[in-house]
Order: structure tokens, then sequence, then C-alpha cells
């Protein structure tokens, strides 16, 4: 291995790949509870990267950062840095519907909204462009198209999202997200409440789509994990405990608890 | 521990026996929960057909003598026995739809500042305040809108719209004629004010119904808190919205006493909505006291049986819609 770094220092793979996110020195607070410390992280252009932990050890907190989704709550606050293309994203000036539509999220639970198959994908673009009928025909194509998920819904793109089956209405989400083409996109274990042939599907969908976008993904699923990313993250109790390429992380772990969380001796 | 278990163990052929016995106490008790039940259901149902039968039966004499017309009429002339239904069901109609247009637009606001923007510590105050609002009782709306509501209409709203709206082409001829501070649309105001907690109060309930994450959702594509509560909030929550709305418009279609008060009591159709009108139940609070027996208290109760029918028209069209939507969603 000649790529690794000390959970500490932000990473800078081999190879020369950009680093879209920077995160260095994050705490976050729900209240008066730290649930992150001190987390230094960079993440890749073009690359997938996953975090693992158990339950509470606040790898979900830490996507929730990166779009601010943590703003609609009072109470919960960030501190650090969080850059993302060289601008801090945590401050308080920023355009949050602008962060929005440039790092998009997936969530554990499909969301499609109330509303048509097509609306649903047309809804967000229409939030940022007034595209002609035809255009916005093609665009809800290609999205669809893009998340493996046209050919099962391009007879009924009238019907309701909620029609759908759990893994549909997943890569009906997914397509909701990439038709804003946004750069980053966070999945929060997006798999966690599908079969597992949807669940190859969209572990399938995620690897296409890296070429394209800059992508997190937090999972419990460990072979998930190994299967789709190239860099891993472990985090035991808000911190970030290992931080190395995905194969480093599997089969040569440095830090004695990714070691035992990796292998399933966790307790 | 080890003698509890073993004691604990008894013969199994008893334990069957005990089992059976037990159990049939309880179905002995679950079927006389059955028809308590069901009893209680069915004296719903008698009641309410009770109460269409005998209202229509006291009402024939009025509708025999005088036909269809007695829904289209607008005489009201007790000693000449002339008895007609528009007026008052013009009146509700009209007081009802002023109520509802301004207390929807307003209590959905309310209900979605409450939920979405308002400043946490601020919630529990105004939330318990709009649900005091809908306790109060109508007589206190009533003698409210009569001593401090109709001068203040009088004075300065009336007199501001009739020489505003009032010079509007088209809709000019709503809002003309002299300020009496009375009238229809100071009872339709009033209204708006008592529906408005019951809208309020049921919006903001099942907006809280609406999954953190299907907002989060569409927060995350990167729509505004106004986006997120017209695309997805309000048609998740449309049922139970539409459901309070219609619950409002019941009790608007229905509210006697606050209207009473501040209505006018005209017993004659105006078009401005400045004027004094009456409603259903106005009409008959105010005038049962005086009724004779015969035509006019046939009359009076043909009133409340075609507020009957309209009530029920309004919550079966409610369904109907909402019936319509379930099909589309």
């Amino acid at each position: 291995m000649t790529d690794h770094t000390t959970a500490q220092k932000p990473a800078l793979s081999s190879n020369s790949a950009k680093e879209k996110i920077s995160i260095r020195g994050l705490n976050f607070y729900y209240g008066q509870t730290r649930a992150l410390k001190e987390v230094n992280l960079g993440l890749n252009e073009g690359e997938v990267t996953a975090f693992i932990g158990p339950s509470g050890c606040g790898k979900s907190t830490l996507l929730r950062i990166l779009n601010r989704m943590y703003d609609l709550y009072p109470g919960q606050r960030a501190e650090g840095e969080v850059l993302l293309d060289g601008e801090n994203i945590l401050s308080k000036s920023l355009d949050l519907n602008l962060l929005r539509s440039r790092v998009g999220m997936v969530f554990q639970k499909p969301t499609p909204f109330p509303m048509s198959i097509y609306d649903n994908i047309a809804f967000g673009i229409r939030l940022y462009e007034k595209l002609p009928k035809s255009e916005m025909d093609g665009r809800v194509e290609s999205a669809l198209k893009r998340s493996a998920i046209w050919n099962e819904v391009k007879d009924k793109l009238q019907a309701s999202g909620l029609s759908l089956s759990g893994g549909q209405q997943q890569r009906l989400c997914i397509a909701r997200t990439v038709a804003i083409k946004p750069e980053v996109i966070l999945f929060d274990e997006p798999c966690s409440a599908l079969d597992p042939i949807s669940t190859a599907k969209i572990e399938e969908l995620i690897d296409e789509l890296a070429s394209d976008y800059t992508i997190a993904i937090v999972t419990h699923n460990m072979q998930q994990a190994a299967r789709v990313s190239r860099y891993t993250a472990f985090m035991y109790l808000g911190e970030m405990v290992e931080f190395n390429l995905t194969d480093s992380i599997f089969t040569a772990p440095r830090d004695k608890r990714t070691q035992d969380y990796v292998t399933g001796r966790f307790g | 521990m080890t003698a509890t278990a073993i004691s604990a163990t008894p013969d199994a052929h008893s334990s069957t026996m005990d089992r059976a016995r037990a159990l049939g106490r309880l179905k002995f008790a679950d079927a006389s929960f059955f028809w308590m039940t069901i009893g209680s259901a069915l004296i719903v149902l008698i009641l309410l057909a009770g109460v269409a039968v005998s209202l229509f039966m006291g009402a024939w004499p009025a509708f025999r003598e005088f036909g269809l017309g007695f829904l289209v009429s607008d005489a009201w002339s007790p000693p000449r026995e002339k008895f007609g239904a528009a007026t008052a069901i013009y009146g509700t109609l009209v007081t009802s739809v002023i109520a509802m247009l301004i207390a929807v637009p307003v209590g959905l606001g309310v209900a979605v500042f409450l939920t979405e923007l308002c400043w946490i510590p601020l919630r529990r105050p105004i939330g318990v305040a709009i649900e005091l609002l809908a306790g109060i009782p109508s007589i206190i709306y009533g003698i409210w809108g009569v001593y401090y509501f109709r001068p203040v209409m009088q004075e300065y709203i009336q007199p501001f719209l009739i020489s505003t709206l009032g010079n509007v082409p088209l809709v000019g001829f709503l809002f003309q004629g002299p300020p009496f501070g009375y009238g229809v649309l100071t009872a339709g105001l009033v209204l708006a004010v008592m529906v408005l907690p019951f809208i309020t109060a049921i919006s903001r309930d099942v907006f809280d119904t609406v999954p953190p994450v299907l907002k989060e959702a569409a927060y995350g594509v990167g729509c505004t808190t106004f986006e997120v509560v017209g695309n997805v909030i309000l048609p998740y929550t449309r049922v139970g919205v539409i459901g309070g709305v219609m619950l409002a418009l019941g009790r608007a279609l229905g509210e006697t006493m606050a209207v009473t008060f501040v209505i006018g009591n005209a017993t004659k159709i105006q078009s401005s909505i400045l004027a004094q009108g009456t409603t259903i139940s106005a009409m008959i609070a105010n005038q049962f006291a005086d009724a004779d027996p015969g035509l006019f208290t046939s009359s009076l109760l043909a009133l409340g049986f075609i507020l009957f029918v309209l009530t029920f028209l309004v919550l079966a069209a409610a369904r109907w819609m909402l019936a319509r939507m379930e099909l589309k969603a």
C-alpha cells in the first residue's frame, strides 16, 4: 500500500484526483452533546467514499453536514471547516438552496414526492431552469435512464411515484437527484430498506455514477462498502478512526478498532 | 429460584382447564364489548334518522303549501302566511363563503408558520392560544361582534370599502350602501375568526404527520420553505386539510348565536355584502318564539330541514372530492 494516511491528516491520494470536499477540524453538536470530534477528511472528485461504523458513530451526522441538512433543526450546530471547491459551506451567508442543488442526497427510505413519476423528476429541474416541454421530457428521460429505471416506468410516467416498489422508488429518488445535475451525491444507507436484487441494482448504479460525481455513501453493510467504494472511512463514537483506500481498510487495517469492526468482532 | 420454577409447573391437564376458563371469561367480555360498541354506533344512526324524519314531518305542511318554490322564494311575511327560504339560504351561503375565503388561507398560513417556521419557544404558546380560541363559546363571539367589532366595521372598515372597492366596476355593487356595521360581511368576518382555529389546529396536526425525511428530501433538492409547503406538505396532507376545512365549513353553515347578533336579521336579499341579511339558523333563532303553530312554524322547521340537507351535501361533496383525489394520487 503506497497510499495511506492517518485519521488526522486529510487524504491525498496517490493519483492526481482533485479533492472536492475537504473537512477540517469539524465538530458537531446536538444541543450539548458532541457528536463529531475534530474530524478531518477529504472526498475526491469522481470517486466513491464510504463511511462505516457502528450505529451512533456519527457517520450519518457527517453526511448531513455536507448539505447542511442539520440546519432544519434548531439546536444543531457545526464548527470547523467544510470546503466545497475551496468555499466554506458552514458559512452563515451561504445560499442553502444553491448548496443543496450542488450536493444532492438520497435517503435511507425512498422518499418520492406525492406527485407523478414524471413530476418527481421535473419538479427539481423546474426549481432551477425554465425548459420547454420537449426539452424537459428529454431531461426527465435521461435522468430516468441514467438511474436504470426508464424501462420500468416509461409507460406510466403519469402514475404516482408512490405506486412504485421500494427499489424502484429509490432509483426514482436517485434519478430525481441526478436530474438537477449536482456535483456531489450523498447516499445515506440507500439500500437498508431494499431487497438484495434492488440493492445490487443500486450498487451498480452508484458504480456508474461515480465517474461523473463525487459520491459519499453511509452504509451498515461492509460488503457494500467494499464493493462500491474506493476509499473508506471508519468512524467510532464521533471520531474518524481510520481513513484509507477501501482495500487497505478491509485487508490491512492499522487501528485495532477498525480491525475488530471489519472482522465482525465488535461488541 | 429452582423451587419456584418447579412449583410453577403444575400438572398439564389442570393448567389447560384453567386457561380455558380464563379465556371463557375473556370471550364473554369480548362479546359484550362488541355488542356495546355496535349498540352505540346504531344509536347514532337511529338518532340521525329520527332527527331527519321528525324535521321533515314538521316541515311537510310548508313544503306541501309552497312546493319547490319555497327554496327560491324570498318572501317572508308571517301576517300574510307567505314564506320562502331563499333569503336565508343566500345569507347562509354568502356568510360561509366569506368566512372560508378568509379563514382558509389565514388558517393554513398560521399552521405552516407553527409547524415550519416558528421559533420553538413560541410554538407551544401560540398553539395553545389557537386551541383556546376554538373552545370559546359562540355567544362570546356574538357579544364581541356587537359591542366591539361592529362599531369598528361601521366607522372604519365599511366606509373604507365603500369609498374604494365600491367604485370598482364589476364588483362595486358588492360594497355599496350605507355603513350600518351590522350586515352580511360583518357576520362573515366574525365567522372567519370563529372557524380559523379549527382549520389551523387540524392542519397543524396533519402537517406534523409529514415524515421529516420527505421534507428533507424536498429541501435536499434545493426547495425553499414555500416550495416544500406547496409541493410536498400540502399534497401529502391534502386529505386531512380538506377534512379540517369541511369541518370548519360545517360549523360556519350552522353557526347561530354569533351570526344572529351581527347580521342585522333583514329578511330580504340585497346585492351589497355590507347590507343586512339573515341566515337559516339566525332566522330560526330569531323567530321561533313568535311563530304560530301552523304554516309559520312549519316553515321554520322546513328551514331547519334545508340546513340539515345543506350540511349533509357539503360533507358528501367533501367525501366525493377526497375519493377522487385518492384515485389520482
